[in-house]
């Protein structure tokens, strides 16, 4: 390791020079055995002196001393080496005063880090294993069939399971949909049997109908399925999974206080539908035809918010079942009550279209009481109706919008899954798969598996065929980067995994309990063991490890500390406090180069050193840092809670899990626990950057100077 | 990663024009664009994306912050780069519009047009050149409200971070002082315009969105009143690296705003307007009432609306902003907007239709909750009037792709299916908020690589 040929490649560009002492930047990479070469501008023309250093063999890990890691990533991709940026330009020269002292240590101790770690990682090792190009799907409604229908012709192996004897879901209960497309009038009938035929005549797709997944095991690449069909078991290997396994009607106890359940006459929309398939539109108490029929949309605000699924989709069910009421029996009228019409984007012109008739009434309004008169017609009082107070109505029929409950949420064994962590899909409180939903609404906690359709978030037919492609790009993607030994989102193409020193481990469990994903199994001796495929990288099991035995080739409990021992601390006059940043690389560190950019000064006494993940920060680099003299640590982490921003679901919420630990490992060592700070940073806070920095500072001054210094 | 600013143009020349049954090009790189090149290019497909601005991130990138989680956009753009610049396969032009497709699915010939950006990839961004620029403009990613030198970095997380130059404001080769403080060779004032071919097996159209035009709306006082502001405006108004460092304040005096006012559906379900809702307006509005709420403990923010459009679960976010009592909503449509002659405040008068009632509110601060129109409109801002939208069913073909019957609805959103070979994705294809945007993309990604599976063989 020490006989590593490190190249320092010292760059006194973007104004570096005026800032620190290039020549002493040099004079260290040279004293610590490094090649060195300067240049006023490593990012252009010179960028070919590192390579052909490399191509030559006379350096294999590059230290590239000049500005962040965040740019120039392509100049500075050298094939056949390691490359360490040392970031002199935003987070040193830019964000620090020129010439100072301070500042040049600063400089030095990046530099001494960089090579440190330079002289430390190892390229990794993809772990590539045969991958089966097949992609289960599970569900074969409107999402799960174009789901199946695109990977199929994007030349994948596909396997469809729906519980019901016919593919087809929702779409096969509806009798007409609403419109989908401009102007936006009429109701066209149900396609679904179009595309079924078109799925059947694929010849690499296979369909179990009657049947349910009885078990998955294994990881993205090689999932070991097992199926209980018609036939009896079926056994398969597929690469990846769609969860398409839609939603069904909330509850309807939760409608009591309609009347639901209580009067024949009220029903719901999903009854109502089933009813004009039959072709007739009735009373249920007696048959007769339905000439009043009054539709209740979830009266929004005023509700006490039983239902969180339906949204846009009851709105339009309930206009497009008010528009067939009355084309059904062209005497009937319809009134439709609603807290706020959701009819977003273009929808609004077929909203406009059902007002436009007049045998449609549109208003606001909430149920004050609903009760039955002598034939079972039901009297409907209203009120904040545009009809003036006290709205009266007598109907005979009542509809109730049927909230759409995703089947994700009652955990129904769909998936059966034979993971440590559970058989499905962790939820969110609403039941839908727990994602960083807006920016990337597909990734699940499970890699390799995807949910689409309903099952995913509430949403109507066209939302949900297009839905179910964007699961089967997914599922294709996920065999595609397992099958090259790489991770996918958010650390696309990192071959990295952990490696674990089994000898030591004392089989706690902990790591296979908060990995966020899931990838770790237990064996008959309880240890953990590695699915290597469904690793997404963050670290998080090596900051949980008590034991330290968990690494990557590039990312370690051991080359952090190296880089953390490797910083130089000034004698205990007090003077010149250190203090160790361990900061997110997706949004702390950013945050920095950002307040650099905007040539914002914060204190030169801290060291930045980047993590994968919060969570992957292991409480030992905590206590390095102390033992080392560093005067204080601060932790700069992402939001959590239940708007959490971590990309690794919960890395910054089981940082406040593990400062416990920490505070208490302080205090054996006699050191006061405000020497630790957590911070939460946002990517876009820099601006605020220094005053939260120079407080944590104070603070941590405030305490005085580490008194394990010099030891 | 590859980037085509002018003075290297892999595109055109190197071994990385791939096999063109394999490339997709995506026509804007906004999130849209974005997610639908990365997931195309991380399923093993070549992305191409062609931008118009001289960077990518598009709206988002001007946005404070997301609803409903009230997280900052730059987040997500952040991991997206890395994915742009760990990743060959994705190539982007920026400043770049599309002249002319031809050609079949499978095979399809762009022919690209390149504004001259003035600054090559030497660039460092070491801001020397903004030292010594004499000249100033208007700081288009802030709607104007402040002003940037002629040459600038767009924004703080601009991607590529290469600076531009505004040659509507510079002079160029009569001052030439950025040529001189660049120490890179990095400006080159006598850029031309160019044009580049690019060929493809299937294409994308993310060419996202724009504001409507708030002065067409005449009765809300916008250009009329200093403190009458649209809501793009208020995002990067709040925005820390906004024209006022984040601070929400009247544009007429610069004072602390202790009251604004809300207008839902201004330009939007209007059919002298914009005949469709613009989707995200309501929840914008919300989350920008809490923008003001979190600065000013003192603060009132005050909605009118017709319908507050929070599908979904997005009926807890709204519940969650509209429990603090300083967020108060009134349904009803604003009948005028004017000054009052003593404080200089504007006084907003409406209609209240749960009380019927005719209501009057003094204000510091008006949003208009413009809407969104489709930028495949190729109206200019300055027309007097809007087109009427009354649902025709009619077709029209857009000269802004000169894709030949490329189909767009009256509206200016892409019909169900434009062209064959040829996808909408994101607000091309309708007002939609950022998660349906990236959901659409993903999904026109896949589409886009089954046309390459079936034409492969051609």
């Amino acid at each position: 390791m020490a006989n590593k040929k490190v190249g320092a490649y010292i760059c006194s560009g973007c104004s570096i020079a005026g800032a620190v002492d290039v020549e002493q930047l040099a004079a260290l990479g040279a004293e610590a055995g490094c090649l060195v070469r300067k240049s006023p501008a490593f990012c252009l023309e010179d960028s070919r002196l590192i390579r052909d250093d490399v191509a030559e063999g006379a350096v294999e890990a590059v230290v590239v001393a000049a500005c962040s890691p965040r740019v120039n990533t392509d100049v500075f991709r050298i094939p056949g080496a390691t490359v360490e940026r040392v970031n002199l330009r935003e987070q040193v020269a830019w964000s620090h005063p020129a010439g100072h002292p301070e500042t040049q240590e600063l400089a030095l101790d990046y530099l001494r880090m960089g090579i440190m770690r330079a002289q430390r990682v190892a390229r990794p090792q993809p772990y590539t294993q045969a991958n089966t190009r097949a992609v289960l799907v599970i569900g074969g409604g409107i999402a799960g069939i174009s789901a199946a229908l695109n990977a199929a012709r994007c030349g994948f192996r596909v396997v469809v399971v729906e519980k019901q004897e016919e593919l087809g879901g929702w779409a096969n209960r509806l009798y007409r949909q609403f419109p989908k497309r401009f102007p936006y009038r009429g109701l066209p009938p149900i396609t679904v049997v179009e595309q079924v035929r078109e799925l059947r005549a694929l010849p690499n797709v296979a369909i179990h109908c009657g049947s349910s997944v009885e078990s998955i095991e294994g990881e993205p690449g090689r999932f070991k399925v097992t199926l209980r069909t018609a036939q009896g078991t079926v056994e398969d290997t597929v690469g990846a999974i769609i969860a398409a396994t839609g939603w069904q009607p909330v509850a309807t106890e939760k409608y009591e206080r309609y009347g639901l359940g209580v009067y024949p006459n009220v029903t719901t929309s999903v009854a109502l539908e089933e009813m004009a398939k039959r072709g007739v539109v009735a009373r249920p108490s007696d048959g007769g035809p339905a000439r009043r029929v009054l539709f209740l949309l979830c009266d929004g605000r005023g509700d006490d918010a039983h239902l969180p699924y339906g949204g846009n989709v009851s709105s339009l069910v309930a206009l497009k079942q008010a528009l067939y009421v009355r084309e059904l029996n062209p005497e009937a009228l319809a009134y439709l009550f609603y807290g706020d019409i959701q009819t977003p984007g273009q929808y609004e012109y077929f909203y406009h279209a059902v007002q436009a008739d007049p045998g449609v009434l549109l208003s606001q309004g909430q149920v004050e009481r609903i009760s039955e008169t002598h034939d079972h017609s039901l009297a409907v009082e209203l009120s904040g109706t545009t009809l003036g107070p006290g709205t009266a109505l007598e109907v005979d029929l009542v509809v109730l919008a049927s909230g759409m409950a995703p089947n994700t949420a009652t955990s129904d064994g769909a998936l059966a899954l034979r993971y440590l962590q559970g058989q499905e899909l962790p939820v969110t409180k609403f039941g839908f798969a727990d994602s960083n939903f807006i920016c990337f609404p597909y990734e699940t906690r499970r890699t390799g598996i995807y949910s689409a359709g309903a099952a995913r978030q509430a949403m109507d037919l066209a939302a949900a065929a297009r839905d179910g492609r964007a699961a089967a790009l997914k599922a294709m993607q996920s065999i595609e980067k397992s099958s090259a030994g790489q991770a996918v989102h958010p650390r696309v193409g990192d071959m990295s995994y952990p490696g674990f020193f089994m000898q030591k481990c004392t089989s706690c469990g902990r790591c296979t309990q908060e990995c966020p994903f899931g990838a770790l199994e237990l064996n008959e001796k309880r240890n953990p063991v590695l699915n290597p495929n469904r690793c997404r990288r963050c670290g998080i099991c090596m900051g949980a490890c008590p034991v330290q035995i968990i690494s990557f080739a590039d990312y370690s409990v051991d080359i952090l500390s190296a880089m953390i021992k490797s910083v130089e601390i000034p004698e205990a006059d007090g003077e010149k406090p250190r203090i160790l940043a361990l900061a997110c690389e997706n949004d702390a560190y950013p945050a920095l180069d950002m307040a650099g950019i905007n040539r914002l000064e914060y204190p030169a006494s801290i060291r930045v050193l980047p993590v994968r993940c919060i969570g992957s920060v292991n409480s030992v680099l905590v206590t390095d840092a102390v033992s080392r003299g560093f005067d204080g640590v601060a932790l700069l982490g992402c939001k959590s809670g239940e708007d959490y921003q971590c990309h690794f679901i919960h890395g910054s919420e089981l940082l406040e899990k593990r400062m416990a630990n920490m505070r208490e490992t302080l205090g054996r060592l006699m050191l006061e626990p405000e020497r630790v700070q957590v911070v939460e940073v946002a990517i876009a806070d820099y601006a605020q950057l220094p005053s939260v920095l120079n407080k944590l500072a104070d603070a941590i001054n405030e305490v005085g100077p580490n008194p394990m210094k010099g030891f | 990663m590859a980037s085509a600013m002018q003075s290297s143009l892999p595109g055109e020349t190197g071994p990385a024009v791939a096999e063109v049954s394999r490339t997709i090009m995506i026509v804007g790189g906004g999130i849209a664009g974005i997610t639908a090149a990365v997931e195309a290019a991380e399923a093993g497909y070549e992305a191409v994306i062609i931008e118009k601005e001289p960077y990518l991130g598009g709206r988002v990138a001007q946005l404070y912050r997301y609803f409903p989680k009230l997280c900052p956009p730059y987040c997500g753009l952040e991991i997206n780069f890395r994915r742009i610049k760990d990743n060959p396969k994705i190539r982007f032009f920026t400043m770049a519009q599309v002249e002319a497709i031809s050609g079949a699915p499978g095979n399809f010939e762009v022919r690209v047009a390149l504004r001259p950006r003035y600054v090559n990839d030497r660039c460092t961004a070491c801001n020397a050149c903004v030292a010594v620029c004499p000249a100033e403009r208007p700081d288009a990613f802030n709607f104007g409200q402040g002003k940037t030198k002629a040459i600038y970095l767009p924004h703080d997380m601009a991607f590529p971070m290469k600076y531009v130059i505004d040659d509507t404001a510079c002079a160029l080769s009569e001052c030439a002082r950025c040529v001189e403080a660049c120490q890179y060779g990095a400006i080159d004032l006598k850029m031309q315009p160019r044009e580049v071919v690019l060929r493809a097996g299937a294409i994308i159209i993310a060419t996202g969105w724009k504001p409507y035009d708030a002065r067409r709306i005449d009765n809300l006082g916008f250009g009329k009143y200093a403190d009458v502001i649209t809501n793009v405006m208020m995002e990067r108004m709040a925005a820390p690296n906004g024209p006022t460092g984040g601070r929400i304040v009247r544009p007429s005096d610069g004072a602390p705003v202790k009251s604004a006012a809300f207008v839902q559906c201004a330009g939007s379900r209007d059919h002298n307007h914009l005949g469709y809702c613009s989707t995200i307006c309501c929840l914008a509005s919300l989350k920008q009432a809490a923008y003001l709420r979190e600065q000013n403990p003192d603060a009132r923010a005050h909605i009118f609306y017709i319908d507050l459009r929070t599908p979904g679960t997005y009926e807890f976010f709204a519940k969650k902003i509209l429990s603090d009592p300083a967020v108060t909503v009134q349904k009803g449509k604003i009948a005028k907007v004017v000054q009052d002659a003593e404080s200089g405040r504007l006084v907003v008068e409406a209609e209240d239709i749960l009380s019927a009632r005719k209501s009057r509110l003094q204000v510091d601060l008006l949003v208009l909750a413009t809407g969104m129109e489709s930028s495949l409109s190729e109206r200019s801002s300055s027309g007097a009037m809007g087109p009427s939208f009354e649902p025709a069913g009619s077709e029209a073909e857009t000269s802004t792709l000169r894709a030949g019957p490329f189909r767009v609805d009256q509206d200016w959103f892409a019909g169900a299916e434009p062209q064959d070979g040829i996808f909408a994705a994101g607000c091309a294809r309708g007002p939609f908020d950022v998660a349906t945007s990236v959901q659409d993309a993903t999904a026109a990604a896949a589409m886009a690589i089954e046309t390459l599976a079936r034409t492969a063989g051609n």
